[in-house]
C-alpha cells in the first residue's frame, strides 16, 4: 500500500531549512529507503518515495510558510545534483506504476510552477554536479537555474541515447516551450549523453546563469534574496500546520472525515463521496476563525482528503476502472464556505485554498479512470463541488424525488467558482471547455448564478448528461456501469483523455497529452523493455538491440 | 396444415402455468403491469401514439368494420385465444409472455450454462437493443405495406384473415415495445417512439429492412409475403426464442403461436389459388400449364406467373437473413443473445469454437460448399433451415397439382438467384443456378420475375368480393372456416 502522507520530520530524502524569506530544499536521497525492493537510489536518483516527500514539502511551503518568498532547490550530495528517476526501479516496475509515477511527478513539477506563478513563491535551482534526466527536469520546473561552472556540473537529458525512453517529466516540452531552446540545439542536447556544461549551457538557454564554483553559494544566496524581494507575498504572515490526515482504511473502503471511498470489487467501481460539514457555517465566520481552524477549515480539509483519496485510488486500486463522484450534505453550508473563500481572495490562505482546489481538480481531470458523477437527493453540488460535475466523463442527475425518501429533489447550484478560479490544464474553465461550441451557454449558466437548478433546468442548460427519474435510475446506472466494464480499459483511458481536454493547448496539456502518450508507447516497446532493450540492459555493458523499423 | 398443428409449439409450455390476462386494465397483459409503475406509465403514454399510427398507417377506411377476430387472452396452449366481433381500433393489443421456465439456462455461446438473464446485461445492451429494434421494426412495417389490401379482398374470409394478421403484427410490435420500455430505459423509450415514426417505403424514414419497404400491391403478393417473409419472421423469432435474455425469449415464444396463423394464411391462400387455377383448367380442358394466354382467359392466375411470384418473394425474403457470413451474427450467438433454429435440439457443444459449417459460395466461377467457422456462419445456417421450412409448404402446394392431375411443380429458386445482400449480391444467377452476365440478366429476367404486363394482369383480377360465402373467381374457398364457422359465415360486417 502506497501512502502519500508524510511530514518533514519523517523525510528520508529531503532536508527543508529556513532562513527568513528563503527556504532551502536539499535533496539528499537515502539509497536504501526505497519504495520497493530490488534497487538502490544511488546518486540522488529517485523513486516515488522521493517524490511523495517533494510533493509534501511543496505543499507545506505554501500553507505552513507564507513568509517564504524564494525556495532554493539544491543537492546535499557533493558530486551530483540529481541523476533522475532510478533506472532499476523503472526496469522493474509494472507499466501501470511507471505511468502513475510519471503522472504524479509531472503534477508535482507543475505544482512548483504553480507556486511561483500564482503564489509568488519563487523557486531557484542551484545545480552543483550533474543534473541528468529527471534531475534536469526538476530544475526545469523552477524559475531560475544556476549551475556551478566547474568540470563536474552539467545538465543533460540522456534518456534517448542511454535508455531508449523519453525524458518523462516534461523535459522535452519545457526545453523548447518554457526555456525556448532552439529546436536544433535541443535536438543535439537531447541526444548528448554527457550533457552540456558551462557557458554553452547559458548560451543555449538551458540554464540562466553559471557561476564559478568558489562563488556559487554566495551567488545563489544573492539571487534568492533578489527573487524574494520581488515577491508580493505577505510579510509577517503566520502559516497553518498541515496536521496529519485522519483516515480509516479497510479492505473495501477509505474513510476520511469529509470524504469516503467505497469500493465495489465486482463492478470495479469506487464511489467517492464528498461530505459537507455536519454543523452549519459559523455565523461569525471570519478569516481569523478560518486561521484558528487551520487544516480543519472545511474547504481545505476536504480538499486534502480528496487529493489523498484520488492518489490512493490511482496507485493502490488499479483494477477499479470507474470512479463515481457523489456529494452529500447541506448545500447552503457548502455555498457559504464557497462564497467566503472566494470573497476573501485578498488573504493568502484563502488564495492558497483556491489554488489547491485548482490543482486537485486538475488531478481529477487527469485521472485515467472512467469518471461519473451521480447527483441525487441530499447531494450538494454547489460552487467548487459543482466543478466535479464538469470534470467527469458523464453525469447523471436524478430527476424528482426518490420513491420512499423524504429528501427533496436534487439541485445543482453554480457560483463564481465555475467561471474563473478553477481553470483546467488547458487554461480555460471547465464550463468553457464543456461548451466550446456554444459559448453563449456559458453566459446562460452565468445568468442562473446561485439558483437551485433542478434536473430539468440542468438538462436544458446542458450541465448534466442524463436526468433519469427514480423509476429509471437503478437500471440506467446499472447498465452504464456494466457496459463500461466490458470495454477495453486501455481504450477507455485513451478515449477519455482525448475527449476531456478540448480547447487551447498549454504546456501542461502538451506534457500530459503528447508527451505521456508517446512515453506510454515507448515504455511498452521492445526497444525499451524487452530483454535486449535498453532499460533492461542498462548498466550491464551490453548494447541494446533495436528493432530498426520506424513506426 | 391446420392452425392447431402449427400452434403445437406451445405444447412445450407446462400446462399448469396458465396465467390469466388482467383485462381490468387498459392494456391486457400477464406481466403484472399494475405493479410496474415505469412500464405502465411508459406504455400508457405510448398507447395513444400507437392508435394514432394505426389510424394513419393501419388498414385504410375500416374503422367501423366489425371483424371476427381472435384475441390472445392467455398463454395456455389449450385456450389461449377467444373469437368475437370487434372494431379493429378497439382490439386489445396486449403484452403476453410465455410462462417462465424455472431454471432455464443460457443455451449457447460463451455464457452457455449460466442462468438466463432477467435484466439486460449492460455489456450487451447496445447489441440486444438493436436486435429488438430490428425485429420490432418489421411488425408495423407489414401492416403499412398491407394498408389498402382490404379494398380488393377476394372474400370476407380473406379480408378477416388480413385483419387478423394486421392486428397481430400490431401486437407483436407491442411485445417488442414492451421489452424496449421495460428493460432499456430512456433509449428504449426513444426507440419505441421511432418504431412509430418510420414508415414502409418512406423516402426519408424508411423501415430498416429492405423487404419491408417493398410494396404489397395485390393479394397474391400478400399470400406470398405471409408465406415467405413472415416465415423469415418465424425463423428470427425462433432464434430469439433461444435468447439468454429471458424476457425476449418468452416474448418470442408466445409470438410464434400467433405467427403460425400468418403462415397458415399464406400457405392456404396460395394453395387455394392453385386449386382454383387447376379446377378452371380442368373444367376448360386445358392441360398445358405453360399456355398462359389460355389460362388467363379463364380469369385465374396462370401457374408460370405464380412461379415468378415465388421467385421474387423467396429471394427478397432470403435477403432478410443478412450476410451468410456475419460477424454480427457471430457476436450475437456468442453473447448468448440469439441462438440457432432449434438450438436446444442440436447435438453439438452450442459454443462452436473451432466448429465449421458449409456455406455455399462462388469460387472460381462455381458454387461450392465451403467450410467456414460455424460461429460466423450462423446466418447461413438459419437461411438453410428457412429454405427447408419453405419446402414443406411448397410440397403441399405441389400435392394440389398432383391431385388435380395438372403437370406443374412449384420450385424454389437457386440460393443465389436475385440476391441483393450476402455472398451473391454482386452476381447474376438464373433460378437454376446458372451464372450469367448482367447484360444477359437484363435481357432474360422476365423469364423469372413478373413483368409489368404480368402485374397488370394480376391487378385486373383484384376485384373485391364482399358478399358472405362468396369468393373472387381466381381463388377457391377454404376447406374449413375460421374457428370452424360455416361456409357462409359473415367474417366482416361492413355495415
Amino acid at each position: 500500500m502506497i501512502d502519500f502522507q508524510t511530514n518533514p520530520d519523517s523525510y528520508k530524502h529531503w532536508k527543508l531549512s529556513f532562513d527568513g524569506p528563503i527556504a532551502t530544499l536539499s535533496m539528499d536521497v537515502n539509497p536504501t529507503a526505497t519504495q520497493f525492493d530490488g534497487y538502490e537510489l544511488k546518486l540522488n536518483s529517485y523513486d516515488l518515495s522521493v517524490d511523495i516527500e517533494l510533493y509534501d514539502a511543496v505543499q507545506r511551503l505554501r500553507f505552513e510558510h507564507p513568509e517564504v518568498r524564494a525556495v532554493v532547490m539544491n543537492s546535499a550530495k557533493e558530486k551530483v545534483f540529481c541523476a533522475g528517476a532510478n533506472i532499476r526501479m523503472l526496469a522493474g516496475a509494472t507499466h501501470a506504476h511507471k505511468v502513475n509515477f510519471c503522472k504524479f511527478t509531472n503534477e508535482t513539477r507543475n505544482s512548483i510552477e504553480d507556486a511561483s506563478k500564482n503564489s509568488q513563491q519563487r523557486f531557484l535551482c542551484a545545480i552543483r554536479g550533474t543534473a541528468a534526466g529527471g534531475g534536469y527536469e526538476l530544475a526545469l520546473a523552477t524559475d531560475y537555474i544556476m549551475m556551478a561552472d566547474d568540470s563536474n556540473s552539467a545538465v543533460s537529458l540522456p534518456e534517448v541515447p542511454l535508455l531508449a525512453v523519453l525524458p518523462g517529466t516534461g523535459g522535452l516540452t519545457r526545453v523548447v516551450d518554457k526555456r525556448k531552446v532552439r529546436r536544433d540545439r535541443a535536438d543535439v542536447f537531447c541526444t548528448l549523453e554527457e550533457g552540456i556544461r558551462g557557458q554553452r549551457a547559458v548560451t543555449w538557454r538551458l540554464v540562466d546563469e553559471v557561476v564559478r564554483g568558489s562563488k556559487f553559494e554566495e551567488a545563489v544566496k544573492e539571487r534568492a534574496l533578489e527573487m524574494a524581494a520581488s515577491s508580493y507575498r505577505p510579510a509577517n504572515a503566520q502559516g497553518i500546520e498541515l496536521t496529519p490526515l485522519v483516515k480509516e482504511q479497510q479492505d473495501n473502503s477509505v474513510t476520511y472525515p469529509y470524504v469516503s471511498v467505497e469500493i465495489d470489487r465486482i463492478d470495479r467501481v469506487a464511489t467517492v463521496t464528498v461530505h459537507a460539514p455536519e454543523t452549519g457555517v459559523p455565523t461569525d465566520l471570519s478569516v481569523e476563525e478560518a486561521f484558528a481552524q487551520g487544516a480543519d477549515f472545511w474547504p481545505l480539509a476536504v480538499c486534502r482528503q480528496l487529493d489523498d483519496a484520488i492518489l490512493h485510488l490511482r496507485f493502490n486500486e488499479l483494477d477499479t476502472g470507474t470512479l463515481i463522484f457523489k456529494t452529500c450534505g447541506n448545500a447552503d453550508v457548502v455555498a457559504a464556505y464557497d462564497e467566503f473563500v472566494l470573497e476573501n481572495q485578498s488573504n493568502w490562505l484563502m488564495r492558497e485554498i483556491v489554488l489547491y482546489w485548482r490543482r486537485t481538480l486538475k488531478r481529477i481531470d487527469l485521472t485515467s479512470r472512467t469518471m461519473l458523477a451521480y447527483v441525487e437527493p441530499g447531494s450538494c453540488f454547489v460552487g467548487v463541488l459543482a466543478e466535479l460535475l464538469f470534470s467527469v466523463d458523464r453525469s447523471y442527475m436524478l430527476e424528482g424525488q426518490l420513491e420512499d425518501a423524504g429528501l427533496p429533489a436534487a439541485t445543482i447550484r453554480l457560483t463564481a467558482a465555475s467561471f474563473g478560479p478553477y481553470p483546467m490544464s488547458n487554461g480555460i474553465t471547465r464550463l468553457k471547455t464543456r461548451f466550446l461550441g456554444e459559448p453563449e451557454t456559458v453566459d446562460a449558466c452565468k445568468s442562473r448564478l446561485s439558483e437551485n437548478l433542478n434536473a430539468q433546468a440542468c438538462d436544458a442548460l446542458g450541465l448534466v448528461t442524463y436526468t433519469p427519474d427514480f423509476i429509471d435510475w437503478d437500471q440506467e446506472t446499472r447498465m452504464l456501469i456494466e457496459e463500461r466494464a466490458s470495454f477495453s480499459p486501455d481504450c477507455l483511458t485513451g478515449m477519455e483523455a482525448n475527449l476531456r481536454f478540448a480547447g487551447p493547448e498549454t504546456m501542461e496539456t502538451k506534457i500530459f497529452g503528447r508527451l505521456s502518450a508517446w512515453q506510454n508507447w515507448i515504455f511498452q516497446r521492445p526497444n525499451a523493455v524487452s530483454k535486449k532493450g535498453a532499460l533492461q540492459l542498462y548498466g550491464t555493458g551490453a548494447r541494446p538491440e533495436y528493432d530498426l523499423k520506424r513506426v | 396444415m391446420s392452425e392447431e398443428s402449427i400452434s403445437a409449439g406451445l405444447g412445450t409450455l407446462r400446462e399448469d402455468s396458465m396465467v390469466e390476462v388482467n383485462y381490468d386494465e387498459l392494456i391486457p397483459n400477464n406481466v403484472d403491469l399494475s405493479t410496474d409503475l415505469r412500464l405502465k406509465r411508459a406504455l400508457e403514454s405510448w398507447q395513444p401514439k400507437f392508435l394514432d399510427w394505426w389510424k394513419v398507417a393501419g388498414p385504410a377506411d375500416t374503422r367501423e368494420f366489425e371483424v371476427y377476430l381472435r384475441t390472445a387472452v392467455g398463454v395456455d396452449p389449450k385456450g389461449w385465444a377467444k373469437f368475437d366481433y370487434l372494431k379493429m381500433p378497439e382490439y386489445r393489443w396486449g403484452i403476453l409472455l410465455a410462462p417462465k421456465e424455472e431454471g432455464r439456462m443460457i443455451p449457447c455461446g460463451k455464457h452457455k450454462g449460466e442462468p438466463v438473464w432477467q435484466e439486460v446485461p449492460g455489456e450487451y445492451r447496445a447489441m440486444l437493443r438493436r436486435l429488438v429494434v430490428v425485429q420490432g421494426d418489421t411488425e408495423p412495417a407489414s401492416v403499412e405495406q398491407q394498408r389498402y389490401l382490404s379494398k380488393t379482398a377476394p372474400s370476407l374470409y380473406d379480408m378477416r384473415n388480413l385483419f387478423q394478421v394486421n392486428v397481430e403484427e400490431g401486437r407483436h410490435l407491442w411485445a417488442m415495445v414492451y421489452l424496449l420500455v421495460k428493460y432499456f430505459g430512456r433509449d428504449g423509450r426513444e426507440e419505441a417512439e421511432a418504431l412509430l415514426q418510420r414508415r414502409s417505403a418512406d423516402a426519408d424514414r424508411p423501415r430498416i429492412l429492405g423487404a419491408f419497404n417493398e410494396e404489397t400491391p395485390d393479394w397474391l403478393s400478400f399470400f406470398m409475403f405471409t408465406f415467405f417473409t413472415d416465415r423469415d419472421g418465424k425463423m428470427q423469432l425462433e432464434s430469439l426464442a433461444q435468447s439468454g435474455f429471458d424476457p425476449l425469449s418468452r416474448s418470442c415464444r408466445f409470438m410464434l403461436t400467433e405467427e403460425a396463423h400468418h403462415m397458415f394464411v399464406g400457405e392456404t391462400g396460395i394453395a387455394r389459388v392453385i386449386q382454383r387455377t387447376c379446377d378452371a383448367m380442368n373444367e376448360a380442358g386445358i392441360t398445358n400449364a405453360r399456355d398462359i394466354e389460355a389460362v388467363r382467359n379463364l380469369g385465374v392466375i396462370d401457374l408460370p406467373t405464380l412461379q415468378k411470384k415465388v421467385n421474387f418473394h423467396g429471394s427478397v425474403s432470403r435477403d432478410l437473413f443478412g450476410s451468410e457470413v456475419s460477424t454480427n451474427a457471430a457476436n450475437a450467438f456468442n453473447a448468448g443473445l440469439k441462438g440457432r433454429f432449434g438450438e436446444t435440439k442440436i447435438d453439438d457443444d452450442h459454443q462452436l469454437e473451432g466448429a465449421v459449417y458449409p456455406v455455399t459460395r462462388l469460387v472460381d466461377g462455381c458454387f461450392i460448399d465451403e467450410d467456414v467457422p460455424a460461429l460466423s456462419a450462423i446466418n447461413a445456417r438459419l437461411l438453410d433451415d428457412y429454405i427447408k421450412d419453405c419446402q414443406g409448404g411448397i410440397k403441399r402446394w405441389n400435392k394440389v397439382f398432383e391431385k388435380a392431375g395438372i403437370d406443374f411443380q412449384i420450385t424454389q429458386p437457386h440460393k443465389a438467384f436475385s440476391r441483393m445482400i450476402g455472398e451473391f449480391a454482386d452476381i447474376f444467377v438464373t433460378t437454376d443456378g446458372e451464372i450469367i452476365s448482367e447484360q444477359e440478366w437484363n435481357q432474360r429476367k422476365t423469364e423469372w420475375l413478373c413483368t409489368d404486363e404480368d402485374n397488370v394482369y394480376i391487378q385486373s383480377l383484384m376485384n373485391p368480393c364482399m358478399k358472405k360465402g362468396e369468393y373472387a373467381g381466381w381463388i377457391a374457398s377454404p376447406r374449413i372456416g375460421i374457428n370452424n364457422q360455416p361456409g357462409d359465415f359473415e367474417y366482416v360486417k361492413i355495415g
